[in-house]
Order: C-alpha cells, then sequence, then structure tokens
C-alpha cells in the first residue's frame, strides 16, 4: 500500500488520529485524542483560543511530532511517508505571509513546482478567483485575496486531502462568505477538508461533522445538527430581570427547569438562558411564571439554538471569552 | 510551461532574483555602493606631487643655501618672528645662525617637520660643501600598483564580497522564518536542499555582476593592475562568497526576528571591517592578536586578491589563505546544517 500513489481503500479513514498527546513545556496542549475522518468528508475543529486545535492539525500535517499517539493520513504514516504525504495533501497554515514582492501567478508557479501532479496555474487562480489579480504583487492584496492566494497555494498539488487552519479568522464579513462559497465548491468536488475555526456560524455552515475541542480535548463530535439537538432544545430564550441585572437573580431555578418544554437553565452575568423545544407553547408559560412571582422583564429575546448554545452548554464558558 | 519552468530549483532560483531586484536599497548597496567609495577614496588618495615644507632662516645666506633644495621653500626673518610662526604651523622648521654653526627649531613629534629638518640639514651641508660618501641614484616610483587605490581596491572588494553574502543570506532567510514562509514551505513537497542551493545559485550569479562590474570599473578609471591569472581571481572570488554565504547561513540559522539578526550580522562583521586590512594592511595591528586576525576570513580574501592582483600570486602560493576560507565554509555550512530552524 505504501507508495504506490493510488487511493486507499474507500471505507478506510483519511485520516485517524489514536490517543494523541502533545505538550509545551508545562502546557497540555492535546490530551489524548481519537478522530476518524472520512473520504469526503468536510470536518471542524471548533472550539475557543487555546483549545489544541492548531496543534492537533499541525500533528495532523506532519509539522509537530506529537509526545504520543499514532497519526495516519490516507492510510500512511509521516515517519515512513513523509515525501508521498506532502505530494498528496495540501496546507493552508494560520499566517503565513507570502513575499510581498512577488505577484501571485509567480506564487503560485513557485509552489505548483514542488508538485509531481496538480493542476494547472491558470485553474488555482480561476477557483480562488483571483484572476484579476494574477499580475498584482501579494504586498497590494486586501486580506481576504491574501487568505484566498493561501488557499490556491494549497490547492496547486490537486490534493486528495486539504487542511484549512482558521481560514477565515480576521476577515470582514464580506471576504468571510467570499471563502465560505469557495471551501463549498472544494467540497462539491469531493474533496475531503479538515479545518479548524472559533467561529461556530462558520462550523455549522462548512461541516458535515464538527468536534468541540477544550483544553485539548473532544468534548463533543457530530453533525452540528446532532449536536444542537443535544442542547435538548432547539430554541434558546434569555431574558434578564429589572434590578437583577447584576448578578443572579432572585429567581428559582428549579421553578424555571419545571416549567413544560424547558430543558435546561443558566445564567450568565445576570442574563437567563433556557433551551425550550417548542417556542410556542414554552413563552406563554415562561411569562406565566414570571408574572406570577411579580417580577418584571428588562429584557427578553429567543434565538435558533447554535453550536456557541452547545459549547456554552457543555463547559458552562462562551467560545469567544477566551 | 517548459521543462525547466516545472522544476522547483529553477522557480526558488527565480524567486530569489525577482525578490533581490524588486529591492532597489539592495542593488544600492550591493553594486552601487562599491563603486562610489572607489571613487571617493580614489579621490582623497589621489597621488599627488611631492610636498613642498615651508621652513624660515634668520640670515639671507642660510635662506638661499635652503632654497637651493627644491623640497623647501625659505624666506628669512628675525628669531622672535620665526617663533611665533612656527607656533601658528606656518613654517614647520626655524634655522638659527648660532656662533660655530646653525640650529634647528621644530617639533619632533611632526613627520613633516621631521622630514624638513632633514632635507634641509642637507642643503645647509651641501652648500658649506660636504660631498656624498657613496654616490646614489635616485629612481622615482610612479607605475601602477603601488598606488593606495591599487591596495585598497582589493580590500573594498572582499569586503563587498562579505556584505552582499551575508546580508543576501541572512536577512531573506530571518524574514521568511518570522513571516512563517519557511514553515509554509516545509509544509509543502519543496526539496528542502533545493531552498538553500536556490541561495547559492542566485548568490553565485550575482557574483559575475557585481565582481566584473566593480573591477572593470577600477579598470577603466583608476587603471588597477590584474597581474594573475583572472580565471584564479574569479575562483577566489567565489571560494570567498561561498565561505561568507556559510557564514551568513549560520547567522540566519536560529533567528526568528529580524533585529536578532541584523544584530549577529553586525557583530560578525564588524572586528572584520576593523582588522581584516580592508583600508590599511592588517599588519599594522600588534603582534599578539596577528593570529586571530590572519585567522579571519575576510583578512584571508582580502591577502589572496591582493596577492593574485598585485603581486601575480598563484593559488599554488596561497594555500594558507585557501584553506583558511575552506575552512570557514564547511565549518559554517556543517554547523548552520545540524542547528537550522525551519520555523
Amino acid at each position: 500500500m505504501l507508495g504506490n500513489g493510488l487511493p486507499t481503500q474507500g471505507n478506510s479513514p483519511t485520516l485517524l488520529l489514536r490517543g494523541l498527546r502533545k505538550s509545551f513545556a508545562d502546557v497540555v496542549a492535546v490530551d489524548g485524542l481519537d478522530l476518524e475522518v472520512m473520504r469526503g468528508e468536510c470536518f471542524g475543529l471548533l472550539g475557543p483560543n487555546g483549545a489544541g486545535k492548531t496543534t492537533t492539525i499541525e500533528i495532523c500535517e506532519g509539522l509537530t511530532a506529537p509526545d504520543s499517539g499514532t497519526v495516519e493520513l490516507l492510510g500512511l504514516h509521516w515517519a515512513r511517508a513523509e515525501n508521498e504525504l506532502r505530494q498528496r495533501i495540501g496546507i493552508q497554515l494560520q499566517e503565513t505571509q507570502f513575499p510581498e514582492k512577488l505577484t501571485v501567478d509567480e506564487t503560485l508557479r513557485l509552489f505548483r513546482s514542488f508538485f509531481r501532479r496538480g493542476i494547472p496555474v491558470d485553474e488555482s487562480i480561476r477557483t480562488a478567483q483571483l484572476e484579476e489579480k494574477r499580475h498584482a504583487r501579494v504586498g497590494t492584496l486586501s486580506g481576504g485575496q491574501k487568505q484566498r492566494l493561501a488557499m490556491a497555494c494549497a490547492l496547486v498539488g490537486d490534493p486528495e486531502l486539504l487542511f484549512l487552519d482558521e481560514p477565515t479568522t480576521g476577515l470582514d464579513p464580506q471576504a468571510r462568505r467570499h471563502l465560505w462559497d469557495l471551501v463549498d465548491g472544494l467540497k462539491q468536488a469531493g474533496r475531503t477538508i479538515i479545518l479548524t475555526t472559533h467561529y461556530m456560524d462558520e462550523a455549522e455552515r462548512l461541516c458535515d461533522r464538527v468536534a468541540i475541542m477544550d483544553h485539548g480535548r473532544i468534548i463533543a463530535l457530530g453533525s452540528p445538527q446532532q449536536l444542537i439537538a443535544s442542547v435538548g432544545g432547539e430554541h434558546i430564550v434569555e431574558f434578564a430581570i429589572v434590578g437583577h441585572e447584576t448578578g443572579d437573580g432572585l429567581v428559582d431555578p428549579a421553578l424555571l427547569k419545571a416549567i413544560a418544554g424547558v430543558e435546561s437553565h443558566r445564567v450568565d452575568a445576570g442574563v437567563h438562558q433556557l433551551s425550550v423545544r417548542e417556542l410556542h407553547t414554552a413563552v406563554p408559560r415562561i411569562f406565566a411564571t414570571l408574572t406570577g412571582q411579580g417580577l418584571h422583564l428588562s429584557e427578553f429575546r429567543t434565538h435558533s439554538a447554535t453550536l456557541e448554545d452547545v459549547f456554552v452548554g457543555l463547559t458552562g464558558r462562551n467560545l469567544r471569552d477566551e | 510551461m517548459s521543462k525547466l519552468e516545472q522544476s522547483s530549483l529553477y522557480q526558488l532560483t527565480m524567486v530569489r532574483f525577482r525578490l533581490f531586484l524588486r529591492e532597489p536599497e539592495a542593488i544600492f548597496w550591493i553594486f552601487i555602493f562599491p563603486i562610489l567609495l572607489a571613487v571617493g577614496l580614489g579621490i582623497a588618495f589621489r597621488n599627488r606631487p611631492a610636498d613642498v615644507f615651508q621652513v624660515g632662516a634668520t640670515t639671507t645666506q642660510l635662506t638661499q643655501a635652503l632654497a637651493a633644495d627644491k623640497g623647501l621653500r625659505a624666506a628669512t626673518m628675525n628669531e622672535a618672528d620665526g617663533t611665533r610662526a612656527l607656533a601658528t604651523g606656518s613654517i614647520l622648521l626655524l634655522v638659527t645662525k648660532t656662533p660655530d654653526g646653525v640650529s634647528y627649531k621644530y617639533d619632533e613629534t611632526n613627520p613633516d617637520a621631521r622630514t624638513a629638518r632633514m632635507v634641509a640639514d642637507r642643503a645647509i651641508q651641501t652648500a658649506a660643501g660636504r660631498r656624498e660618501a657613496v654616490h646614489v641614484e635616485y629612481q622615482l616610483v610612479h607605475e601602477t600598483g603601488s598606488r593606495y587605490i591599487d591596495f585598497v581596491v582589493p580590500g573594498l572588494l572582499g569586503m563587498n564580497l562579505m556584505g552582499s553574502a551575508i546580508w543576501g543570506m541572512g536577512f531573506s532567510i530571518v524574514e521568511s522564518r518570522q513571516k512563517k514562509l519557511l514553515k509554509r514551505l516545509v509544509a509543502s513537497p519543496m526539496p528542502r536542499w533545493q531552498y538553500l542551493a536556490s541561495y547559492l545559485l542566485s548568490r553565485l550569479s550575482m557574483l559575475v555582476i557585481e565582481v566584473v562590474g566593480f573591477l572593470g570599473f577600477a579598470r577603466l578609471v583608476f587603471g588597477v593592475p590584474f597581474r594573475g591569472s583572472m580565471w584564479q581571481l574569479g575562483l577566489l572570488c567565489v571560494l570567498t562568497s561561498l565561505a561568507f554565504s556559510a557564514l551568513g547561513l549560520l547567522v540566519a540559522s536560529r533567528a526568528t526576528t529580524m533585529e536578532a539578526a541584523s544584530g549577529l550580522m553586525n557583530l560578525v562583521m564588524l572586528p572584520m571591517w576593523i582588522l581584516s586590512g580592508v583600508f590599511f594592511s592588517a599588519t599594522r595591528f600588534p603582534a599578539v592578536i596577528q593570529p586571530a586576525v590572519r585567522a579571519l576570513p575576510l583578512t584571508a580574501a582580502i591577502e589572496a586578491l591582493r596577492g593574485n592582483m598585485l603581486q601575480g600570486t598563484n593559488l599554488g602560493q596561497q594555500t594558507a589563505q585557501i584553506g583558511i576560507l575552506l575552512a570557514w565554509l564547511l565549518v559554517s555550512f556543517a554547523i548552520s546544517l545540524r542547528i537550522f530552524r525551519w520555523r
């Protein structure tokens, strides 16, 4: 199987991690990680900064050696088949700055020359929608264009497996949507994609499955829909009580949880959060209960549950607190 | 795309060229600056006719005797005026008539005054009828190869080879590391040796332009001689450039910030600018530190270049210098390969 250049059997995972551990000095970055990503999947590693996402993806990319555990990509191992693996995967790193005085075209021709086989430079430029910037110097590109160039550099080798580390961090909303469309296109072309992000909306929008990471461990794994369903309700009701904005309210949590249709309750900085299954039946009961307690609302809003709510439910912290 | 354009070594080398040519400052420092320096030094140290020394004497008879020598311009003055003229530096020497001969008043620590004293003494003794005990003929040297510009051109060449190699390697490697480009490159299937080889290939090509441009200018404008074999001179330039490239690689092998790198580069180059005999002979330094001075790669390079250009020495007579350069090349390269940080 080694080195024959043929794709591995369809049923073996494209990426397989077993018991992965990595510490830096006294910080445990990855703490016993097991993971399988199948062929054709778009898989997201989601978590706050410092959760160990980048360390994990860099171990997968063969840039960081794990302290223990095994990494298998396309049925191959870094120690024995580094050259072969480098030819078959595409990598976008978090903070690469390409030489500012080279043009887009020159940069891509350089990266294309490293691969034995791949797509023509023209095609990578078209895929990344950089046609107008083809002969512009990298230094003149916007943040989104630079990120698309990094993506194009990862694509020129026509990789079977693509790693994207925080592809949209630091981009404005429009540039992010542009990049999402690009990833959509790559998914449709059937590539296996592994990406990290700390944006829940990005993971929800792009990924078939996500692993939520915290403190070097996977704390939840599944499709975005499965994870959201695991919160217990598809809707989140948030409210605050007049006079209680700064601390925990005088509301008895047991009373709130007793309301039919309310799955869970938590308080964060004076704001109560309830996850509920059906808004139209639960909300009138919540109003009735609060009025019955003689309490007045200062805030009230609802939203559909997101991966953020999954993270909050699991850790008690917000994703962006860090 | 042609076969050549598909080769990663070609692409990497072209990237080096493009990045260099798109950096106007680098072009100035490597190609223009050494020529400007040579012009400046050539003007400052151009050969002038021998100095004529201004002297004073207390009697007209003495003044006439002194004026008979072309190296002196003499004036008659009384002793008080003469002392004042001496103090203000308008004369270098005052000759006073004494009952049994003459007395010279001058500053012993001023080399010009010492020379003026010797010339004046010769003139006075000759006027008094002294004959030379030994017949002497004078052959004045004005030929090329013994002027200061001839001495300094090989020095500047060596200095330039050092600067362009160390800066050329150091800055761009450390910049690539700082901007995480090195990490991105090793994440691709790029063969790592090709990255370093692309630096050497571009350095050696640029070397041709650099050396031919500078030496051609020195030849055309100053008529600096080339007494040794040209291909041996070329070989010495290549060896020098490779040795300093290896040293530049060593300097750049760990540093992660430009500040650290430029500090290190200055630390490496500064002692050589001073000690290695670019502008004056390295033999002027005390004997105690001579072994250290001679072991520096720039000293060896400049000695070999001067030997080739000014004395026509061949490589066989320069084994010591070549050995020193080779040792720096091999040791620096071996250490850098071991400690080089790709990320």
